[in-house]
């Protein structure tokens, strides 16, 4: 009894039980109520259905997802994920040029080309909060409107179509059968959680943002955690900016990843990391991608007008952050004493 | 002497600004020609009125030490809300401007309380209100509205003439009434008081005893208040209702009140300040649109690059007091400390 009633609490009071819950009643809601959600086909030794598509279309978002964690746990936000996708794809495409089968740039110097602006972008939203000790909010603000006239510079105001085939892989290619941009999403996941983790990194983000004087004060380079938090989510932009321009075949600066930045940090919210800073949660974040995604899916799927997605995003937002607020989380703690006093 | 320069310091923003203003008006008339008539002035309130009504709004916002990024939603909400009543549904203006601003009211008023009561940060909770208000004018309306209603398009052509050739619309004595009531509400009120204690320390504010929660609340709702009538502004500007209408708005909104001098952390900064940032940003767009060859994007890098440089500016005024504060703490005066150590850390934490 004791021990399932542990079991219970550690699990409710575990960063990942809320988003847990919802995308479960999400998924739910699916069963009951949209047609084949769950049926899986293989199609020339590939996976297809709803699940993967919300998988493989969730794969941006999650890479946001991871990156933004990263920062908001150093108590920052960064606003400039959907300009910094914008960037990416609009490199790539332009450096793959629009002649069919042949690419100007050899692709794996496109792909390093393309991620070390993304890195560049990093370093000068990392500068802007550590070294000039600007509000991230408002650093990020800079290269989120500007962002998107620089990729505008890049692809000359025009939107890039790519004929390139093996560029095509990172966004529509399946490995094993499974969508190629889910291993890399896994490959990320794998590398935040292992620098995280495994290496004192993770501990120096919880501790910077807690408190980033007193982590100065006990020998943390604060300033150079939090540009390396940066640097990674704008990586990680990068990537799902490539992953998007690859998965339509074009780049249009002033459309990919637009309010993304909103959907990732909602995502980041959800998966239980505090925008105040502090313990975070990657795997929660990656789950709380998928619940967007599945939400979003759910809703085209169910043929609501795609203009009320937006509202039922909104009011979900509202939701889960109202969930997580300070009252809300005393009454809900209060209640499951109450229960442990009765039982 | 410490005290002298610590009023120095708290215009020097606001002079800054001006100075900033007057410098790229001069550069302006020295530069083009045709640039000194008066009406490229009056136009520059035209073209801005809207953005300085929201603006105004907003500057009480970010001095009560909170932010609102739903206002360029409202501002596009309330065009095609307008539109739908006055086109589709064929009411009177006399019922449409009310229910507009009706509707920005309580959606502010519900933004605030829930950052109060529920303890949210405004950033998550104005970002939810402004999906909610982008979101549900596209559920009115996909497409753009035109107004035809007698009321507005009068309004949307009568110019006031002043001396002589010269003119300005409406929209501008709408601008100069909300700038005064602003002004007053800011500076000779006890409300104003309110705001500008919140924004310095909201706990002190509380243990002082002024009424936090209702002057929190009432900020957002004079903010949801003030993008509804930039809304109507605009819709009498545009002639016109669409969703897509002022995407980005609420940047440009900061922008200004950041340029103004208005401390992004709360309880500094002027209203007045906030004209002279809108002012600044029309300019610079002024200036391009004359200048002819540059593209229009240039504008959002050049303001981009402003809102930095004050930014930094602040962030150098912060750090001055911060070392001002441990100056004093040095002094045997150990009653101030823990508050000084708080409010240093809140500052560093903030900045």
């Amino acid at each position: 009894m004791t021990t399932r009633a542990s079991w219970w609490e550690r699990l409710r009071h575990s960063s990942l039980f809320w988003p847990l819950v919802a995308l479960a009643l999400v998924m739910l809601f699916n069963l009951l109520f949209t047609p084949n959600f769950f049926r899986l086909e293989i199609k020339d030794g590939h996976l297809f259905g709803s699940l993967v598509d919300v998988l493989n279309r969730g794969a941006p978002l999650m890479l946001m997802a991871i990156g933004l964690t990263a920062v908001i746990a150093t108590a920052g936000v960064d606003l400039s994920v959907g300009a910094v996708a914008a960037i990416c794809a609009a490199m790539a495409t332009r450096l793959v040029g629009n002649v069919t089968d042949v690419t100007a740039t050899p692709l794996p110097l496109v792909i390093m080309i393309a991620l070390g602006l993304a890195i560049l972008c990093g370093i000068w939203n990392g500068l802007l909060v550590s070294r000039a000790n600007i509000q991230p909010m408002v650093a990020t603000l800079v290269l989120m409107v500007a962002g998107r006239g620089i990729a505008q510079l890049i692809t000359d105001g025009q939107i890039i179509t790519v004929y390139y085939p093996p560029f095509f892989y990172f966004g529509a290619g399946y490995l094993l059968g499974l969508p190629f941009t889910l291993f890399i999403v896994a490959a990320v996941f794998l590398f935040a959680r292992l620098m995280t983790r495994r290496t004192a990194i993770g501990l120096f983000v919880e501790s910077v943002g807690t408190n980033a004087s007193s982590s100065f004060y006990s020998g943390i380079n604060e300033k150079n955690i939090k540009l390396l938090a940066y640097v990674f989510c704008s990586f990680c932009a990068g990537i799902a900016g490539i992953i998007i321009s690859s998965n339509v075949k074009s780049a249009d600066a002033n459309n990919v990843g637009l309010f993304m930045e909103l959907d990732a940090i909602l995502a980041v919210v959800i998966g239980g990391t505090l925008m105040s800073g502090g313990r975070f949660s990657l795997a929660g974040s990656v789950l709380g991608a998928l619940l967007i995604q599945s939400v979003t899916t759910t809703i085209y799927a169910f043929g609501v007008p795609p203009e009320v997605v937006l509202v039922v995003k909104s009011l979900v937002v509202l939701f889960v952050v109202l969930l997580y607020s300070e009252p809300v989380k005393i009454a809900l703690d209060k209640l499951a004493q109450r229960k442990g006093v009765r039982a | 002497m410490m005290r002298k320069l610590q009023i120095d310091s708290k215009y020097l923003p606001l002079l800054v600004t001006i100075v900033l203003f007057l410098g790229l008006y001069a550069f302006g008339v020295v530069q083009y020609r045709g640039f000194s008539s008066p009406q490229v002035f009056f136009n520059l309130l035209i073209d801005n009125a809207f953005l300085l009504i929201t603006s105004i709004g907003m500057t009480f916002v970010i001095l009560s030490g909170g932010i609102d990024l739903s206002v360029g939603a409202v501002i596009a909400f309330t065009t095609v809300l307008s539109a739908y009543m006055l086109e589709e549904l064929g009411l009177s203006p006399i019922i449409v401007i009310p229910t507009v601003l009706l509707f920005g009211v309580t959606l502010g008023a519900v933004m605030g309380s829930i950052i109060h009561f529920f303890k949210v940060q405004p950033f998550i909770v104005t970002l939810a209100g402004m999906f909610f208000a982008r979101g549900m004018c596209f559920v009115i309306s996909t497409d753009a509205i035109t107004i035809s209603d007698p009321f507005y398009r009068a309004l949307a052509l009568y110019r006031i003439p002043i001396l002589g050739k010269t003119f300005i619309s409406i929209n501008v004595v709408i601008v100069l009434v909300v700038l005064l009531a602003a002004l007053y509400l800011a500076h000779l009120t006890r409300f104003g008081r309110t705001v500008y204690a919140i924004g310095g320390n909201q706990h002190s504010a509380l243990l002082m005893g002024l009424p936090v929660a209702r002057t929190k609340i009432l900020v957002y709702t004079l903010n949801g208040f003030c993008s509804a009538l930039a809304g109507v502004v605009f819709s009498i500007y545009m002639l016109s209702g669409y969703g897509l209408y002022t995407n980005g708005l609420e940047l440009d909104a900061i922008a200004s009140v950041v340029i103004g001098g208005t401390m992004l952390t709360g309880g500094v900064g002027y209203v007045i300040g906030t004209v002279f940032g809108v002012l600044i940003q029309g300019l610079i767009q002024t200036i391009i649109m004359f200048q002819g060859t540059l593209n229009s994007w240039w504008t959002k890098i050049v303001v981009g690059l402003l809102t930095l440089l004050f930014i930094g500016l602040q962030s150098a005024f912060a750090s001055s007091r911060r070392t001002r504060m441990a100056a004093r703490k040095a002094q045997p005066a150990a009653k101030v400390t823990p508050g000084a150590a708080k409010l240093a850390s809140d500052v560093s934490q903030q900045g």
